[in-house]
């Protein structure tokens, strides 16, 4: 009886979309609810990651190519060294978050703002990592080179920068970690990468939603963490020979 | 610019309060990060092992992006300090870390060995021969450590944490002159630790010891887990 007079009633009623009751996590907001991640994966993460690892990638080429060229001059003329150093050295005590405020009203919001904070970040440690590594070629392996008659630009090529390899990685390795963290940060000026959902979410207080952002962030700073180091082992063979023995 | 020295001019208490605060959090930070870094750095490089162990400590450390950090605390502390102590810690340790072990790992073994000779004990060892060549390589962490807590210290206001970034994220309160105003006040106080920093650093130095001629700016020691090339570009105790 109860039963039909609910049909019939539903029948008459307004139809009501059935939306669920909602996952039981994310009703009591959670601190991290994967079946909520993992559905919005595609969709809210995804295109974050996306832009986080393009964020990284224009930052890093950018400032490589800007301190190995800055780390060849001063090897050439060490005059140069102190100004450079002291210049990107001051880039690093200016709160990022500050930075890329800053940078707004210069060069607007977006990307061009972002990266050129970043950049900056990373100039520091390419510099002084290419230059030690340069300068800590023996001295005898540079006059065995120049004993064998090669020239300058030759012992640069292929005995001073082979042998500063594993030095000038290691800067990339420091550089690219920091570069993937301040740029969880640029988020706070316009939403790009997985510092978007951090901010907004911080905001509406949607726990699931920062906690899985910053949960992407720190596993994409260790996989480049860990694929750097692949790297390095791959382009210098001998470190690794020479530390077995 | 005229903006900006108003700014200084009209809000220089709130500016002193705001300074203060920030000096309060990055003090504890780095008191935290030295009473759990030094300890263990010290006593791995003593004992010559544990390289590795200190060196992935730092490595993972390093490669947390902080706003992650004090995002997930957020979500298990709520709002409060520890939020931004988190994230402040975790990267104040590596240099730190690094430093302490390579610094006490690397002294010049025929000095230690002549100590143990003596008839030193392991405390004496390192109390008296080990710590004192290690000191200006420690500083030079710790002051790493320190320059990067106050400049990443602002972040604390997105957990309420207080300090500088009550300002510099705080822009429509307080206009662009504001956050510059801020951001010029975290310059020069990083600026003044890490000069502070240096002078303790030349005075715990053992006279005699020879420093590498390599000037010191608010650089961050090479730091590779590749042999040899690194540290020994920064201290040269030998």
């Amino acid at each position: 009886m109860i039963a039909v007079l609910a049909t019939t009633l539903a029948q008459e009623g307004p139809v009501i979309p059935d939306f669920g009751r909602g996952d039981e996590c994310i009703r009591s907001n959670g601190n991290f609810c994967l079946n909520w991640f993992l559905d919005n994966f595609a969709d809210r993460y995804l295109p974050r990651v996306v832009e986080h690892i393009e964020m990284t990638l224009i930052a890093i080429a950018i400032g490589f190519v800007i301190a190995f060229a800055a780390a060849l001059i001063a090897y050439r003329w060490e005059w140069f060294e102190l100004p450079f150093a002291n210049v990107s050295a001051l880039f690093y005590t200016i709160p990022s978050i500050a930075f890329f405020q800053i940078m707004v009203p210069i060069t607007g919001i977006g990307w061009l703002s972002i990266e050129i904070a970043l950049v900056s970040y990373t100039l520091l440690i390419l510099f002084r990592n290419t230059l030690t590594g340069l300068r800590e070629v023996p001295a005898d392996t540079r006059e065995a080179a120049e004993g064998m008659g090669l020239t300058r630009r030759q012992t640069l090529l292929r005995v001073e920068l082979p042998l500063a390899t594993p030095a000038i990685i290691a800067g990339l390795r420091i550089a690219t970690v920091t570069t993937i963290s301040l740029a969880t940060i640029a988020a706070f000026i316009t939403p790009l990468g997985l510092g978007a959902p951090i901010f907004s979410a911080i905001q509406t207080g949607a726990n699931t939603e920062f906690v899985g952002a910053s949960i992407l962030a720190i596993a994409l700073a260790l996989l480049a963490d860990a694929g750097i180091v692949l790297l390095q082992r791959m382009t210098t063979p001998w470190a690794r020979a020479r530390r077995t023995t | 610019m005229s903006d900006l020295l108003d700014f200084f001019a009209d809000n220089t208490s709130l500016l002193l309060d705001k300074t203060l605060e920030h000096m309060g959090i990055a003090a504890l930070a780095i008191v935290i990060a030295l009473a759990i870094a030094l300890p263990i750095g010290i006593v791995l490089g003593h004992q010559h092992r544990g390289s590795y162990v200190a060196i992935n400590i730092s490595n993972v450390l390093r490669a947390l992006p902080s706003l992650a950090l004090i995002a997930i605390s957020l979500a298990l502390f709520g709002l409060s300090a520890i939020n931004v102590q988190v994230a402040l810690v975790a990267l104040a340790i590596p240099p730190i870390l690094t430093n302490a072990y390579t610094a006490v790992d690397r002294v010049d073994a025929d000095a230690v060995e002549s100590a143990r000779g003596m008839g030193m004990t392991e405390l004496q060892v390192l109390r008296t021969v080990e710590l004192p060549l290690s000191w200006p390589l420690i500083f030079a962490g710790i002051r790493t450590g320190a320059v990067y807590v106050i400049a990443t210290a602002p972040l604390a206001a997105i957990a309420g944490g207080g300090g500088l970034g009550d300002i510099i994220l705080n822009q429509p309160t307080y206009q662009l002159e504001g956050v510059i105003a801020a951001t010029i006040v975290t310059v020069v106080l990083a600026f003044a630790v890490d000069g502070l920093l240096a002078l303790v650093q030349r005075a715990v130095t053992p006279r005699g010891l020879v420093l590498p001629k390599e000037f010191h700016t608010i650089v961050p020691p090479v730091e590779s887990d590749v042999p040899a090339a690194a540290a020994e570009t920064t201290i040269a105790a030998r």
